[in-house]
């Protein structure tokens, strides 16, 4: 009986280790640094803290248990105002995302209030614009590739191909960070999406409207020839928290302690 | 018997389907049942059957089941963040259900654009007619939270004499600011230690909380505004 039940410990030992390292396997550390935004105070640099980044998007099969866990957030029970009618609309039902989309692909028609919530019940939270910005300019080999031609092609490369959003987890690069599918897959929440202050209607001939922004002269473009960033801030500028969008999911992030001064929104 | 019970049914059905083409929606019960394919559109009816069109089952919506003194799907009352008004009391956003609220978010330092969003909101107020007044609050939500204590805020609302219970003056976490300025579409960044920018967006939100009107930029005609306001008192 002794060594038997050694036994039966040992092996529930080892189970429940490997998955507490598989889930925290899933995150790898980006370094802290200083970069100019595309969008910056006056092309100011921007320091980034020290991070952990989740490698990959949340998948449809992950959200599936986040849902089983809080059932508030399910298809059919979700209030409107976290949530607009888009929400998980490809899914099939409350408990099953159907055969159309796959189990490994990143999780979408998610809103902001959403991706936030999961992000909270795992311990972690969304990247702020500068983090995830951060996080992705890097290519395979450098941190810091938005110089490169072929960084910027393959972007603009995705941004022209359809249909990505159901395509694997881990079918692009991996960065120099470790991270996967920042760009290929999906376009990706923000904690503060809301702080580009374009306006809504970004079609305008002007990208800034001063009459609805107080101080939107300040905060203009330091880049214009970085295209592929400048669309991702005029889709965040277009955004509202309650969207759902079909090529929309997101990521989660940790920082150590609550001093951290990326979440200076 | 029977057959007269049959019989019965029988017009009961008849009605119902006849009644399936008509508009039975203004009715309001509860429950309501919806064509799951949307043949007619967001029709709703109140009671169970079959579709007009699809002959297909109808659908109870739970959406609809609103109970007396439950908050509905698109009311701002759904968070639970917690604020701090210029009193130094914690409310909850709750506690403001059943007035009108005419919302704008300013942070107090701001030199630009917040005066005549201040100005603006007591333009709104001053055309509010006498009788209306006290059925609506009037909020300001500092986006500076660091900066805009509740002794700040006081001294703000002295300041511009609007130190009654008809203005309310709020500030919360950043976590909640950021939360709260999504609901209301409001951008915002911090942009040095003392300056933000930030949309110049008036709110104005029903007795349930749910947002029933915007009016964007600065200084412009509030004819809309204030006809929304007065419209929603009575």
């Amino acid at each position: 009986m002794g060594p038997f039940l050694k036994v039966a410990f040992t092996l529930f030992g080892i189970i429940t280790a490997s998955s507490i390292f598989a889930q925290a396997e899933q995150m790898v550390t980006v370094k802290g640094g200083t970069y100019i935004p595309l969008y910056g105070v006056d092309s100011t640099a921007v320091t980034v803290d020290e991070f952990t980044m989740d490698v990959y998007p949340v998948t449809n099969k992950e959200y599936l248990e986040f849902v089983q866990e809080y059932p508030e957030w399910k298809k059919s029970k979700v209030k409107r105002l976290f949530a607009d009618g888009n929400y998980l609309v490809n899914w099939e039902s409350d408990e099953s995302f159907g055969t159309q989309l796959a189990e490994d692909a990143a999780v979408t028609n998610i809103s902001w209030f959403a991706a936030k919530k999961y992000c909270e019940c795992q311990g972690k939270r969304l990247p702020t614009v500068d983090e995830w910005e951060y996080a992705a300019m890097a290519d395979k080999n450098s941190p810091d590739a938005r110089k490169k031609e072929s960084y910027n092609q393959l972007i603009l490369d995705w941004y022209e191909a359809p249909k990505t959003f159901n395509n694997s987890i881990g079918s692009t690069f991996k960065n120099y960070w470790g991270i996967y599918d920042l760009h290929g897959l999906v376009w990706e929440w923000t904690m503060d999406f809301n702080s580009v202050l374009i306006s809504g209607e970004s079609r305008k001939d002007v990208d800034k409207d001063s009459n609805l922004f107080c101080g939107s002269a300040a905060v203009g473009a330091s880049d214009l020839m970085n295209y592929a960033a400048f669309m991702r801030y005029a889709f965040r500028g277009s955004l509202k928290a309650n969207y759902a969008i079909r090529n929309l999911g997101f990521r989660c992030v940790q920082t150590k302690g609550p001093n951290n001064n990326n979440l200076t929104y | 018997m029977k057959k007269i019970l049959n019989a019965g049914l029988l017009c009961l059905l008849v009605i119902n389907l006849i009644g399936c083409n008509t508009n039975n929606s203004t009715k309001t019960t509860a429950e309501k049942y919806q064509c799951p394919m949307h043949c007619e559109g967001d029709k709703t009816y109140d009671q169970s059957g079959k579709c007009g069109v699809c002959k297909m089952d109808l659908q109870l919506l739970a959406m609809n089941t609103k109970e007396e003194g439950e908050i509905s799907e698109l009311s701002i009352y759904n968070l639970p963040s917690k604020w701090t008004n210029q009193n130094n009391e914690e409310i909850q956003l709750k506690a403001l259900k059943g007035d009108v609220l005419v919302m704008v978010m300013i942070y107090t330092s701001c030199q630009t654009a917040c005066p005549r969003l201040v100005a603006d909101m007591r333009g709104i107020e001053e055309q509010i007619p006498a009788d209306k007044k006290e059925k609506v609050t009037l909020v300001f939500v500092s986006i500076d939270p660091e900066t805009d204590t509740p002794q700040r805020l006081k001294e703000f609302a002295k300041e511009n004499q609007m130190d009654s219970e008809k203005w309310v003056f709020l500030r919360g976490s950043e976590a909640d600011t950021r939360e709260f300025s999504a609901v209301l579409a409001v951008n915002y960044k911090k942009i040095s230690p003392m300056d933000f920018s930030h949309s110049n967006i008036i709110s104005v939100f029903d007795q349930e909380g749910e947002l029933a009107y915007q009016q964007e930029g600065l200084g412009v005609n509030n004819k809309e505004t204030v006809s929304k306001i007065i419209e929603l008192v009575n």
